[in-house]
């Protein structure tokens, strides 16, 4: 698409050539519910110049989506704009009637929105929508449209347009449907266009490709860009100016590097410390603070007062104290061995076999698929040929894009799923032929942690009922001293005791999985399958359950086996990567090696795609982290192998990770 | 990164804004309200449904017939068993509050005691039906496979036969010696279907619910989550079906005896089928067992939707 057609944008110049072309003042918005007014946006001050680009950052409920909705006024019916006022190009439309907002609408104000899966109307095909647009807006009619919409589709970055303009929008992937919507946002060539977490819902290659594609576009086009995102390094990286939005009120606002570089606002310095995709660094744990070499040492000590709480709970019940015994001891003394062999290359340990807690190997999973007629199945390869070690101790996290297997080995490790070939060793143990007793001990000995925070906890249950299920489930102890383990447990994850009588219901998605993670360490396990554990949660809330996992993990000796699509968590937390593409293991090794020398075309291309991951962070080191120290200390520690003053460590030579985006 | 010369130039000096920090005290991250009392689904169910008119004038009311079903002698002092031909067709007043019919009954002691019938039968055709709907769709749902094809056969074509058609037919076969127990049998046998399909539609969704997946990993039977996780979460839908049900058979009983198919107890649809030839010269009579019947029946389909609204996720507000 040239911009010759029709760059309205670019022609027509706006009314006050200097001035604005969004410009909010004092906005107030507040919501009506049943519990009283909510005043979701409390005198917030914005501009957005033509053909620039303004990102919103902030939490969920921060009001960011809020208040870039109420200036479409697509706030829901309770929500209402209550003070301040909204100009558009110079006109003030806080309160003109609805008919010329919805003027407005489409041409000259576009709107791309959150949910690629649920903001295509399934019954009808993807043309005629931007057809529909297209009219709504007095752009084309009928086969001037469709043609219209054939170019906007190729604009947009589809390739064989016309084909696709007639497909139905279940024929589309996640990213094909994103970059439909990106066409019927820009249909009519507005000036603006409002994007609400346009790629949050793709994977992190898909993400990059929308995201530059839709900043060469808006570029060409003259359009300007107010995206909306709760991730600081995707917004540093596409807008020139940041707003960070923190319960309503904006509490920083200018230019995007300044406000990374030299954040002032307590708040911005706390989400620059907390974004992962910004400075990270394996994480150091509370205990292993400035003592990083006897990391496993101290873990050693962390996993005695483990052994003891259980000790009463377990001479109650004569069968289970042995088990118990056995589990409490062998962490403590495989750690102690592995100490041994660790070289000074951190918790790497280039140990036995012994370390090994679990072992993959040769996995594989088949599962048949519905194929063209209903009594012959297609076989499709879920897992092709995966093999991994998890030492004791250590995290390996296994990373991959939708689709690509690794819920399905995380899974098969849990035995919730058998797999079709291959086995999975747990110290050197065959887990598919374990029954009965053996079976019940397993289970005990590995737990997951889902990634919903909402549908990981019956809602039926109290906090107290789920945490000691487990323990119920087991039959270890008696009423009281169970009581006192789920004391302990909250206790471990930062949580009061006075909240075991709640109910999920009532808890933050951070606070949930916190729970969860207390219920998955009730038994005392050696290894936690962390399955996108935490994927769903805020930047933030992400940051304390990362390190409360990193800090149990010394404390307990536990090994983690950590799923994810996030690889700028997986800098955090592992030791040890594992990267699938399509049911395969393209890359494997330690998280360093990975990271700054990848070998992989894929691997190249995700790490390439981690938003933000480009942008020199000079201030890094010296940001008076108020929540934590572990980002500063632990670049520190490891200053020798790495360049502090580039996250990604990365080689200037590097096309990838250099800073050629900037 | 995009780096548009003219962007930058209308931008006057780039301004760079920091709130004070007073206006927006930074709290801790994910900070927990230790102040909240603490609320069950069903404590929060009950505390929405107190507040609802809707179900408290309907619990009101079938409390009220609860009590007339229990003590109908508190009520009235006539036997609506005995008539007295002398007093045929008596219009109200004089002793006899809403009258008599043309056998002598007292009208009012026939409606009272027609409550105990219309209830007992209710009750018990529910209670019977949803043990049988739980029970079928909840294997069906979670067992799945071909457990469930046939289950799911078999309930579709229980749903296939009318209710009352098919308890007419129970009760051609069965001719003589019929309960009211038995009448609630038959019943419950033709109307356990829709339980049993919003059962399974709720089992199937709630068992791959992360939950029951953690539970299994923890080293929970199959049967262990079905009754300790499945069916606590699946079960809201059936109790307001349920309670609706009551009045459904409540209304299939009343049919049955206005065809003449009953204990030969006293029951509202046998009144109204009674007074039908009377309708001309005394319509009140049937409209008082009508009425009392349709009653019953609101009463139970309000208390449906209002116990409905109260356990509807979307209705809550966390």
């Amino acid at each position: 698409m040239s911009t010759t057609t029709a760059p309205r944008a670019g022609e027509q110049p706006a009314t006050d050539e200097a001035g604005p072309l969004l410009e909010i003042r004092d906005l107030d918005i507040t919501f009506n519910t049943s519990s009283g007014p909510v005043h979701a946006v409390r005198g917030a001050n914005l501009e957005v110049y033509p053909g620039e680009t303004v990102a919103i950052v902030g939490e969920s409920g921060s009001g960011k989506s809020t208040t870039a909705m109420s200036i479409s006024r697509l706030l829901p019916n309770n929500g209402k704009v209550t003070g301040g006022s909204i100009r558009f190009d110079g006109k003030d439309i806080t309160s003109v009637p609805l008919g010329q907002i919805r003027a407005l609408r489409g041409s000259e104000i576009g709107l791309v929105p959150q949910d690629p899966m649920s903001n295509l109307n399934p019954l009808w095909k993807v043309g005629s929508q931007i057809d529909e647009a297209l009219a709504a807006n007095g752009v084309a009619k009928g086969a001037a449209a469709k043609q219209r919409t054939v170019e906007l589709l190729e604009e947009a970055g589809l390739p064989d347009a016309e084909c696709r303009a007639g497909q139905y929008p279940h024929e589309f992937s996640g990213g094909m449907r994103q970059r439909a919507l990106i066409a019927m946002g820009l249909a009519a060539r507005p000036r603006l266009l409002i994007a609400d977490e346009p790629t949050s819902a793709l994977d992190v290659t898909v993400q990059q490709q929308i995201l530059d594609h839709l900043d060469t576009l808006t570029a060409e086009l003259g359009v300007a860009v107010l995206l909306i995102t709760h991730d600081l390094g995707l917004a540093a990286e596409r807008a020139q100016h940041l707003v960070v939005m923190y319960k309503g009120q904006i509490v920083e606002s200018g230019p995007a590097l300044q406000i990374l570089q030299d954040p002032q606002h307590p708040y911005t310095k706390r989400l620059i410390a907390a974004a992962p995709s910004l400075a990270s660094r394996r994480l150091v744990s509370a205990k292993d603070r400035g003592a990083e070499g006897e990391a496993t040492g101290s873990g050693d000590g962390g996993a005695a007062p483990v052994g003891g709480s259980d000790a009463p709970a377990a001479s109650a019940d004569g069968g289970a104290a042995a088990v118990a015994a056995t589990a409490a001891a062998t962490p403590a003394a495989k750690a102690a061995a592995s100490d041994a062999d660790t070289s000074g290359s951190g918790r790497e340990s280039t140990g036995t076999d012994a370390d090994i807690v679990i072992r993959a190997e040769n996995l594989t999973k088949v599962f048949p698929l519905r194929g063209k007629v209903p009594w012959r199945s297609t076989p499709f390869t879920a897992v092709d040929d995966v093999s991994f070690d998890l030492r004791r101790g250590t995290t390996t996290a296994i990373v991959g894009e939708s689709g690509s297997g690794k819920s399905t080995v995380a899974q098969m490790v849990l035995r919730l799923l058998e797999p079709t070939s291959g086995r999975i060793l747990f110290e050197g143990r065959d887990i598919a032929g374990m029954k009965g007793r053996e079976m019940m001990a397993l289970r005990r000995r590995v737990q997951p942690i889902f990634q919903n925070p909402y549908g990981t906890l019956d809602p039926m249950y109290s906090i107290y009922r789920t945490i000691e299920e487990p323990l119920r489930l087991h039959g270890i102890g008696d009423a009281k001293s169970r009581e006192a383990k789920v004391r302990d447990l909250l206790d471990k994850v930062a949580l009061p005791a006075a909240m075991m009588r709640r109910y999920p219901n009532e808890l933050s998605g951070g606070q949930r999985q916190r729970i969860a993670i207390a219920r998955a360490l009730a038994l005392d396990p050696e290894v936690v399958v962390c399955d996108e554990a935490v994927s769903a949660l805020d930047v933030l809330v992400q940051d304390q359950v990362l390190h409360l996992l990193n800090d149990l993990q010394a404390e307990l000796g536990l090994s983690y086996l950590f799923i994810t699509h996030d690889l700028a968590v997986v800098r955090q937390i592992a030791d040890r990567t594992v990267v699938m593409e399509k049911g395969r293991i393209v890359e494997h090794g330690t998280t360093d090696a990975v990271f700054h020398g990848p070998q992989e075309e894929y691997t190249k291309r995700l790490l390439a795609a981690i938003p933000g991951g480009s942008i020199p962070l000079a201030g890094s080191e010296t940001i008076e982290v108020d929540v934590d120290t572990d980002v500063a200390e632990s670049e520190d520690a490891r200053a020798e192998d790495v360049d502090p003053h580039h996250p990604l460590g990365g080689d200037p030579e590097d096309p990838f990770t250099g800073a050629g985006h900037v | 990164m995009r780096s548009d010369q003219t962007a930058r130039s209308l931008r006057p000096a780039a301004e760079h804004f920091v709130a004070p920090l007073d206006e927006t005290p930074l709290q801790k991250v994910d900070a927990v309200d230790t102040t909240a009392t603490p609320r069950s689904m069903w404590g929060e169910a009950s505390h929405n449904l107190v507040r609802n008119p809707v179900f408290v004038i309907s619990a009101l009311l079938i409390l009220l017939l609860l009590f007339v079903a229990a003590f109908p002698g508190v009520f009235t002092q006539y036997d609506p068993t005995k008539g007295d031909l002398s007093i045929s067709n008596q219009p109200p007043g004089d002793g006899h509050l809403l009258g008599t019919t043309r056998q002598g009954y007292d009208v009012w002691a026939r409606v009272l005691y027609g409550t105990r019938t219309s209830l007992t039968v209710g009750f018990f055709a529910m209670v019977i039906s949803t043990v049988i709907g739980v029970v079928i769709g909840a294997f069906a749902g979670y067992v799945g496979g071909w457990v469930d094809e046939v289950l799911s056969r078999i309930t579709e074509i229980f749903f296939a036969l009318p209710l009352v058609l098919g308890a007419i037919v129970a009760f051609t076969a069965l001719s003589n010696g019929v309960g009211t127990v038995t009448i609630a049998l038959i019943l419950a046998l033709f109307g356990w279907t829709n339980i049993a399909r919003i059962t399974r539609g709720t089992v199937l969704s709630v068992k791959y619910q992360d939950f029951v997946t953690a539970s299994t990993a923890l080293g929970a039977g199959r049967l262990t989550n079905l009754a300790k996780h499945v069916l606590p979460n699946a079960i809201a839908p059936v109790i307001v079906t349920a309670t609706v049900n009551l009045g459904v058979f409540i209304v299939a009983q009343s049919t049955l005896a206005y065809l003449g198919l009953g204990t030969g107890s006293v029951s509202w649809g046998g009144d109204i089928s009674d007074a039908q030839p009377a309708l001309r010269n005394n319509p009140m009579m049937l409209f008082y067992p009508s009425f009392a019947l349709a009653i019953c029946v609101l009463s139970f389909i309000m208390l449906g939707d209002a116990v409905r609204d109260a356990l509807d996720p979307k209705a809550r507000k966390r």
